[in-house]
């Protein structure tokens, strides 16, 4: 999977659809990116009372009768949302797309919390008869739920499913896209990930117990990876799925590329439930790089993972200068510094807000390190301020997430 | 409840299960169905919020009296006279 396969074999990114807590199209959320505009706001939720989230403001009614808002989940919805959005920036003759040849790859790190949580509540009003419990449970926890309200939504008769990869599955449903392409399943992948887990309150109590949910007075400082005085992650809401298609298929049709999917890799620490093992990480790294057929230092910007637990980032700061060694000329950014950790949305959403460096070649910078931890000190760091380049032509993108997950995504500029 | 009572809480059910739906011409005559969109996921909602609001329990064999305004509130009643309006 290189730029040398042939063109039936090349895997490019033609659209985005996207919506985050500083942003609902790709150019606000990389306005935000480069402005320094953090989404991150006080949020109020069930049993847990104030605490801090980011949450997306997008219009469900843009794509979605009221009726079918309240049917189905806050997932569909971003899904429904994202999906209709990159379809319609890719510029694909949707009406006369053959919908069976269109499959949808859907990233997520969970599913079923936030019904479950709402039924068992509204129960309790009742005494716990469970007689009360909703029919629409069933079709709103399935895991596929996220993936199937788009196809329901957009009358897509081809593939759909979710792919459960905790906080990698971003990265996952773009793997997933291309390589059921690849494997001529479909000709149109809709693929990356979504999260609505704001709305259970059993992440964040999940997140204080483990001492790693972040608090701030102000909220827009609160998701500080690299930081010295970082506490925690900020959870946050958002999708982002990108339209993907064969190279030669872009190509004939005269669409706009935003980058080429030139290697990926997945693996696992087979080490721990929560901790993150930087060997595993910095493997899954080399074979991305190894596929791609790339060098380290051929890479122009590093979108790292890291979410501002004391241990996980410098994990991963441990495995990037492993890979990385300082001695090349590649940038690192983080972008939780700015959104919180959008869960399954967090891998697509940290890429897409890296692709407009293809064409503006600037680096946007991972805010609020006010004093870097010395052991997240990294060569190409970009603090502070968005960073002009010469040129940005690869972005390695990181997502890792528990059990020991890891991913690496590499896009080439076309 | 009296009877106009009983027609406008389930009017307002369905307000709530057709979000979309304008209900100020509805036809009590006619079917529900034909004059909006509703599925059978949606009938059991009208069955569930019965039953949240009002304890009122309507059997299975007994949906097919759900159909249009007029024979939904000839059916409930029986069971809802001894309902209290809130």
């Amino acid at each position: 999977m290189t730029s040398q396969a042939p063109d039936n074999q090349r895997i490019v990114i033609t659209g985005v659809g996207l919506t985050a807590p500083n942003g609902n199209t790709l150019a606000e959320y990389r306005d935000a990116l480069l402005s320094g505009r953090s989404g991150v706001q006080q949020y109020d939720i069930r049993y847990i009372g104030e605490t801090l989230a980011g949450v997306c403001d997008f219009d469900e009614l843009k794509y979605q009768k009221r009726r079918n808002v309240r049917r189905g989940t806050r997932a569909g919805s971003i899904g429904i949302y994202c999906a209709n959005e990159a379809i319609a920036d890719s510029g694909i003759d949707w009406e006369n797309t053959d919908r069976e040849r269109v499959g949808v790859y859907v990233g997520v790190t969970e599913h079923g919390n936030v019904e479950t949580e709402n039924e068992i509540y509204e129960i309790k009003q009742y005494d716990y008869d469970t007689s009360v419990w909703t029919h629409h449970h069933n079709p709103r926890t399935v895991a596929n739920n996220p993936a199937g309200e788009i196809t329901l939504n957009m009358g897509i008769t081809g593939p759909h499913y979710t792919v459960g990869a905790a906080c990698a599955a971003g990265n996952a449903g773009l793997i997933q896209a291309a390589q059921q392409l690849l494997l001529g399943e479909c000709d149109v992948a809709i693929g990356g990930g979504v999260s609505e887990s704001i709305r259970t309150f059993g992440i964040f109590a999940g997140f204080a117990s483990q001492g790693a949910l972040a608090s701030n007075e102000d909220p827009t400082k609160a998701s500080r990876p690299f930081d010295r005085d970082r506490n925690g992650i900020v959870v946050s809401e958002g999708g982002c799925l990108f339209i993907v298609e064969r190279y030669s298929d872009a190509a004939a049709r005269g669409a706009k590329i935003y980058g080429e999917l030139v290697g990926y890799a997945m693996n696992s620490d087979a080490s721990d439930f929560v901790l993150p093992n930087p060997k595993q990480q910095a493997r899954c790294m080399r074979m991305a790089l190894e596929r791609a057929q790339l060098n380290a230092g051929d890479i122009g910007i590093v979108s790292t993972h890291a979410t501002a637990t004391s241990s996980g980032d410098i994990q991963e700061c441990t495995a990037v200068r492993d890979v990385f060694n300082g001695d090349s000329p590649t940038l690192i950014n983080n972008t939780k510094s700015f959104i919180g950790h959008a869960m399954g949305a967090a891998g697509s959403l940290e890429l897409a807000g890296n692709l407009p460096s293809f064409d503006d070649g600037v680096c946007h910078p991972t805010i609020n390190v006010d004093n870097l931890d010395p052991e997240c000190e990294l060569a190409g760091l970009v603090l502070g301020e968005p960073r002009q380049t010469k040129g940005v032509d690869t972005i390695l993108n990181n997502s890792f997430g528990m059990l020991g997950i890891n991913s690496a995504v590499v896009i080439k500029r076309v | 409840m009296t009877k106009e009572e009983i027609r406008e809480e389930v009017l307002d059910i369905l307000a709530d299960i057709a979000p979309d739906e304008d209900l100020s011409n509805l036809d009590d005559s006619q079917s529900f169905r034909e004059q909006m969109e509703l599925d059978s996921m949606d009938f059991l909602d009208i069955v569930m919020e019965l039953r949240k609001r009002h304890r009122v329990q309507v059997p299975e064999d007994d949906y097919v009296n759900l159909a249009s305004m007029n024979s939904t509130v000839e059916y409930l009643e029986p069971l809802m006279k001894d309902i209290q309006k809130v």
